[in-house]
């Protein structure tokens, strides 16, 4: 039984056909690691898991997506539930101009919940959950930009946690930190693998191997390869798997 | 002498050349600006008391003070902003977070662009036949405010639209993301992030609005009104169009010269005041939406 599963996806920007054919499934409590070169794709088929590619005009998609089973592209999809469900953590740290409990809080409060002790509670469960929490528990109202860098990804992470989804895509989310930082957020991942099912789009190929089980590799728009992390990255089927994680293009 | 040293030398000299325009381009503007506010305040200062600002003009304009335009510009401000500004803002965000990129989006921009271009005194015919004619409101504070109003309307949504285009997309999609609506993202997220930008429409938009003259001469602006207006249905005394009369067809023109400078010193300076006044929100709001 697979938690997310792809068949036949073709996605095009206007007239440009971006991704070709992808059939790919993960299973729950797994995290999928994709990779492959700049404008490959990768990053096109993470945003067509919460349909954020709906945002962007005179783009069209064919084929099915299934989250627990329902096609997400379904008329009857709501939108706003699917995202609930479907997490979204972004290349540069995106905190709202608010304090570090309200970044928290804001996915309850713009989903009806206004009761102060669940969103209490929940606010702080979600900064736990991403070990953050003794470095601002006793700063949660001051502004979100007063974190670094690495802190403020963590606490957009926290954000997504709060609404309780149960997969989280990750969109190069430590492409703009600093290593120390970069090895918080992937210690992160491995926690969070208990509870959610992870999709991750990385530029970094140790990354990767460190946090991923499944390694989906895109080229032109297609899906080369995907299989066991260990696999690919020790004996790929495939000669143009090989070459880039061995570095000889990409 | 190689040729290469020679090339050195005439790159530095056209390069030498080339800075000297722009730096006396640039500082001729400054001093431009300058020599006019200087013109008008050497000029004018004498005429500046506290009865010229708080006093009724008295014996056929030629003495007294100006305080009933400086009061009616600030209505007429303070109506035309009331209209323009939740107006613009609100077409901005339309234009910028709602409409799809495609021939309506770009039919919008064009008229807006279009509206921007109409001369002023088009406006103030249009505002007499809509507001003071057709709809009744007679030459009035509600008719001249209106106009004014449309008449900024393209600059608060211009400048909103760039506040607005100016925000990053991903705070949208973290937004989206959580499963806020497009309302609820646009709210509470994106204009409060732009807000310190589009206080600067309203800036520009205040300037013009307290400086227009064709606008009000149908709609609003009284000849001579010795009393305050009392509702929005009163016609209004106006700086511009004061300084107009005084300046061109009062009783005694020679003798009001010094008031006509005078006049037009405190509509610089209130320009002025609202401009440092926005420039001081803008920063005071930035400050609670900084980015890093």
């Amino acid at each position: 039984m697979h938690k997310i599963e792809s068949r036949n996806v073709n996605f095009f920007y206007g007239e440009n056909q971006a991704l070709y054919d992808i059939s790919l499934s993960m299973k729950e409590n797994t995290v999928t690691a994709l990779i492959g070169p700049s404008g490959c794709g990768k990053s096109t088929y993470l945003r067509l898991l919460n349909r954020m590619n709906d945002l962007i005009d005179n783009t069209r998609m064919e084929g099915n997506i299934l989250i627990d089973q329902n096609d997400i592209y379904e008329k009857s999809t709501n939108v706003d539930d699917l995202r609930k469900n479907v997490g979204m953590v972004f290349q540069k740290p995106n905190p709202f101009p608010k304090s570090i409990f309200e970044n928290v809080a804001y996915g309850l409060r713009v989903n009806g919940i206004d009761d102060k002790h669940v969103i209490e509670e929940r606010v702080i469960t979600s900064i736990e959950q991403v070990a953050l929490w003794d470095e601002v528990k006793d700063k949660l109202k001051k502004s979100a930009f007063e974190l670094s860098g690495g802190q403020q990804q963590r606490l957009c992470i926290a954000r997504a946690l709060a609404i309780q989804p149960s997969v989280l895509l990750m969109d190069e989310p430590t492409s703009a930190l600093d290593p120390i930082s970069t090895s918080k957020i992937e210690e992160l991942i491995h926690e969070l693998k208990n509870q959610y099912t992870i999709v991750i789009v990385t530029h970094n190929m140790q990354q990767a191997a460190r946090v991923s089980d499944n390694t989906a590799f895109f080229y032109m728009g297609k899906l080369i390869e995907c299989d066991k992390t260990k696999t690919i990255f020790t004996k790929p089927a495939i000669q143009q798997t090989e070459d880039y994680i061995t570095g000889r293009f990409g | 002498m190689s040729t290469e040293n020679k090339l050195a030398r005439k790159k530095r000299m056209n390069q030498k050349i080339a800075f000297g325009i722009f730096t006396a381009i640039s500082y001729s503007i400054v001093a431009l600006l300058f020599v006019i506010l200087a013109f008008i305040v050497i000029k004018g200062i004498g005429v500046i008391s506290w009865e010229f600002i708080t006093a009724m003009p008295s014996n056929g304009m030629t003495e007294g003070g100006i305080f009933p335009a400086i009061v009616g510009t600030l209505c007429l401000v303070f109506a035309s902003m009331i209209f323009a500004f939740p107006v613009g803002v609100f077409a901005a965000i339309y234009m910028n977070e709602y409409v799809k990129d495609g021939w309506i989006k770009k039919i919008i921009k064009q008229m807006t662009n279009n509206l921007a271009g109409v001369p002023s005194i088009v406006f103030g015919l249009f505002g007499m036949s809509l507001f003071v004619n057709k709809l009744g409101f007679g030459d009035s504070i509600l008719a001249g405010g209106l106009t004014l109003g449309l008449l900024v309307l393209p600059v608060v949504i211009r400048t909103t639209e760039e506040s607005l285009k100016a925000v990053d997309s991903t705070f949208r999609q973290a937004s989206l993301g959580l499963g806020a609506s497009k309302w609820q993202t646009t709210s509470k997220v994106v204009l409060p992030i732009a807000f310190p930008n589009i206080i600067t429409g309203l800036i520009l938009s205040i300037g013009r609005v307290s400086g227009e003259t064709a606008p009000i001469l149908f709609t609003v602006a009284a000849y001579f009104l010795p009393k305050l207006p009392s509702s929005i249905f009163d016609q209004a005394m106006a700086l511009p169009y004061h300084l107009y009369v005084i300046a061109t067809s009062g009783t005694n023109i020679e003798k009001s010269r010094a008031m006509a400078y005078g006049t037009a010193l405190i509509l610089i300076i209130i320009v002025l005041i609202s401009n440092l006044l926005a420039n001081a929100l803008r920063k005071y709001f930035g400050k609670k939406v900084k980015m890093n």
